[in-house]
């Protein structure tokens, strides 16, 4: 690979230092091997700019942290090699979620708010016997379990969801995913009608308009649309059983202990 | 300044301190947990391995129990733990990782039939067996004992942990970080804390606070830790005077951090059959271990590594010398289904496709075992009112070197034993702080945030550089004294540079140069700690290698080290106390490093 000199373009705003406003700003660096947003970015924060604000953790694209624009689409910045990426670089926070400043943004908040709404545990009415044997599990039914709690809450697939740009109580790929996970889980004894109660409105399932950027962007792969279909199939037989009177609604004893 | 009143104030939103917070509002306390990040992002979510506990459920963990478990942990530890310690731990294991089943971890599960082994032996996983939790072979362990999910251990279990602590009603303060405990020098009260999101200070005051702020990994300059692990609640313990920190020298390496990134791959690799190769493509670790191979304990595999390396047998880089992970043999399927972080890994951020390509690695900081002394249930050593959990405590499960998966295993373990202690202490006790603690705290906060703005020309990232450069070439694998007091002398310069710390930046808000001009003597503190006990024990025990002492010492140093720091010193005081053997006497860890140091000796002469 030639030398190649980057220049970065990055969305500038500290809402706590009233001098300057929201901006672009340029930095100008060489380019080395395997040279990623992480290597970028810190290099800049540490030997250009050291005021720069964004979000690492693990580096390593297992926390999600990192997520940003580039050239206007969602992705981890920590396994983004600046091999694959023209020479002119834009990077900005993402959309949708509060900003804290420059590339940051608050997306542990409202995954914490999601979760609170999906009520995102395991509700069993069952204790834990510390001196038993634990409960059996076929392994396929756990490797199904695992594969929707893979989501690393990383917020790419809410950023670039048009619902969500249109209703900030939409749950999103995320929040539908995370339903699916406790749905499916042998462990969770919600009914079909406690889980319709929480996803069966404009602001679960019935808000998305099917454009499916969600699972473009997912840095996961993960089965997003597929989930989302799924859903939808188990939400109108809830509805079904329902109009004919067969409602499935067990008691509840147990599922919440608020 | 804000100030926010709690029963217990957790510091640190990983495995252990959630597992904490969760034992604690079982109990009906009020818990706050303070996390420098949204608790999911916490590095425990990294932990791809497994976590060891005796359940005995495969084929080639038969005959498995506790009492096997307890004897790796104390022979993995080069008798360097508590045995008491180690014994509460075995026991409760298994206990703690069927609970995070019953809480909706989906550990992978026993499937029977015949099972192949990578050396082509074939085994009978049992029917009467099918559906239980299944378990992988780790390094250093005489049976399959770490427990996993699929390759997403850390994630599964963090992420079931806070739903439970979401359950139960625990808050989280995210973006939040502890400057200074508060205390009067027998108790601590709680914690002065700057918001991450703003960069204003508040007060916590608590009747009970827990340190859980994971590892120092990042004073070294490569790590496998996340970036956050910058050791903040060892710096603030040691920070107080009378809080001791355990056996700082105890510092382990893993022997696979990829080169460039030091991102981890997991033991797993190895443990599935990957071997290490030399630029030669020669499997190495033959000669040096015929019998355990690539599955020695880490620190002496790590050792190896660096030997092997130092004789010319590694592979030059623009990064740098490495050596050659292989797990190509392994074949697609199971690399895809069993290893897929480990696959990502190689082709997101090295461009390699390990199913057909070698992985270039070598030892990299990985694991504090030293952190806050506590006795047997977590209480801190100096300050009634003050626990420490997981990485960042040192209740001394893990001596000199810590076994894969009981890392993972402690965090929870002893989040629960710390938890029930705390909720044992508050029982019938009152509320009662000391005003004027809260004040010289406060005081002691805000004279560091002025003196940051007011003056200073050193820049945070110039000393910060050179702390890691001095531990990693002076403090590292191998060590002498030579180079060790070099390293004591050239931390205590930076000490003294890091006083004159200015900003660059305008340190308004949540500035980040702020937070870390805030860190960087604390972290000078704890590489000192590190380096001055590391200077002062005369002997090589576990991952703590002295060229110039290469044998252990059970007569002068079966003792642990406890440094505290007096206010106003520059540098650590340290004093000893013994290591506690109630059940196994010490004698060889069987990993074959005699003979490895025999072997030295005749290439030598």
């Amino acid at each position: 690979m030639a030398d190649r000199t980057l220049t970065f373009s990055i969305f500038r705003y500290n809402p706590y230092d009233a001098e300057f406003g929201p901006r672009m700003q340029e930095y100008i660096l060489e380019e080395t091997p395997r040279m990623t947003l992480f290597t970028t970015l810190t290099r800049i924060r540490e030997e250009m700019d050291p005021s720069l604000q964004f979000d690492f953790v693990c580096r390593s694209a297992v926390c999600g942290s990192c997520a940003v624009l580039v050239n206007g689409h969602p992705r981890l910045a920590c396994r983004t090699r600046t091999k694959e990426l023209p020479g002119k670089i834009t990077l900005h926070p993402l959309p949708f979620f509060r900003l804290i400043g420059d590339l940051s943004v608050d997306t542990g908040s409202w995954f914490a708010e999601m979760a609170h709404r999906v009520e995102s545990w395991v509700h069993t009415a069952k204790g834990f016997n510390p001196d038993g044997e634990e409960e059996r599990m076929a392994n396929e039914q756990a490797l199904a379990v695992y594969e929707l709690e893979r989501c690393i809450e990383c917020g790419c697939c809410v950023a670039a969801c048009a619902t969500a740009q249109m209703r900030d109580d939409f749950l999103g790929a995320a929040g539908l995913l995370r339903i699916a996970r406790f749905w499916i889980d042998p462990r969770d004894q919600r009914t079909d009608a406690d889980f319709f109660d929480v996803v069966g409105t404009d602001a679960g399932v019935f808000g998305c308009v099917g454009l499916l950027a969600c699972q473009d962007y997912c840095p996961k792969n993960l089965p997003l649309m597929e989930q989302l279909a799924y859903l939808r199939r188990r939400i109108m037989l809830a509805g079904l059983r329902s109009a004919v009177g067969k409602r499935d609604r067990r008691p509840r004893e147990g599922t919440a202990i608020r | 300044m804000t100030t926010i009143m709690t029963d217990v104030l957790v510091i640190g939103a990983g495995l252990a301190g959630e597992r904490t917070a969760v034992e604690a509002a079982a109990h009906g306390l009020q818990v706050i947990i303070l996390s420098l990040v949204p608790p999911r992002r916490s590095h425990s979510v990294a932990a791809q391995g497994g976590m060891q506990a005796a359940l005995g459920n495969m084929a080639m963990s038969a005959g498995d129990s506790p009492d096997v478990h307890f004897e790796d942990t104390v022979k993995g530890a080069d008798w360097g733990c508590d045995q008491d310690v180690a014994r509460v731990f075995v026991n409760l294991a298994p206990v703690a990782v069927r609970q995070m089943a019953h809480w909706g971890v989906p550990w992978t599960r026993v499937v029977p039939g015949p099972r192949q082994l990578p050396d082509g032996q074939v085994v009978m996983e049992s029917p009467e067996k099918e559906g239980l939790i299944a378990a992988r072979n780790f390094g250093g362990t005489k049976k399959w004992r770490a427990c996993f999910c699929s390759d997403g251990t850390g994630h599964s279990l963090l992420y079931t942990m806070d739903n439970v602590a979401l359950e139960l009603g625990v808050q989280v303060h995210d973006r939040a970080e502890a400057l200074a405990l508060i205390h009067d020098g027998e108790r601590c009260y709680g914690a002065i804390v700057r918001d991450l999101r703003n960069g204003e200070l508040r007060t916590y005051l608590a009747r009970a606070t827990v340190i859980a702020t994971g590892g120092y990994g990042r004073i070294y300059g490569h790590s496998t830790n996340a970036v956050i692990n910058e050791g903040t609640g060892m710096a603030i313990a040691v920070d107080t005077g009378v809080v001791p920190l355990g056996n700082m020298e105890a510092v382990q390496f893993h022997p696979t951090g990829v080169v460039p990134g030091d991102i981890l791959v997991t033991e797993g690799c190895r443990g599935d059959g990957g071997y290490l190769l030399d630029k030669d493509g020669h499997r190495f670790m033959l000669d040096y271990e015929p019998e355990k191979k690539e599955l020695a304990s880490r620190d002496v595999v790590s050792r190896h590594m660096v030997h092997h390396t130092r004789r010319g047998c590694a592979v030059e880089s623009p990064y740098g010398p490495h050596l050659w992970l292989d797990i190509r043999h392994l074949g697609r399927e199971h690399i895809e289904t069993y290893l897929r972080d480990v696959a990502e890994i190689c082709r997101d951020f090295l461009g390699i496709d390990p199913v057909h390509e070698l992985i270039p690695v070598r030892p990299t900081q990985h694991y504090s075992m030293g952190g806050v002394r506590t006795d047997i249930d977590g209480r801190a050593y100096g300050l009634a009112g003050l626990y420490a959990a997981g990485e960042a405590g040192c209740w001394d499960l893990h001596g000199f070197n810590r076994l894969g998966g009981n890392s993972v295993a402690e965090t929870v373990v002893m989040g629960m034993v710390v938890g029930r202690s705390v909720a044992q202490d508050l029982a019938g006790s009152d509320f009662s702080y000391s005003d004027q603690a809260v004040r010289s705290a406060r005081l002691q906060v805000e004279q560091r945030l002025r003196a940051l703005a007011s003056y200073g020309l050193e820049y945070v990232y110039d000393l910060r550089q050179k702390m890691s450069e001095v531990l990693m070439e002076k403090v590292g694998v191998f060590r002498n004294g030579g180079q060790l007091i070099e390293a004591v002398e050239e931390l205590q310069e930076l000490q003294e540079r890091a006083e004159h710390l200015g900003l660059r930046s305008s340190g308004r808000g949540p500035d980040p140069e702020v937070s870390a001009a805030l860190r960087l003597p604390g972290m000078i503190r704890l590489a000192t700690t590190i380096a001055y006990g590391a200077l002062q024990r005369t002997e090589s025990r576990g991952s703590h290698h002295r060229e110039d002492y290469p044998a252990r010492d059970d007569v002068l140093w079966l003792r642990r080290t406890l440094a505290t720091w007096p206010p106003g010193a520059d540098l650590p005081r340290l004093s000893y106390e013994p290591v506690k053997i109630t059940e196994l006497p010490s004698g060889e860890r069987g990993y074959g490093e005699t003979r490895a140091a025999a072997r030295k000796e005749s290439i030598r002469g």
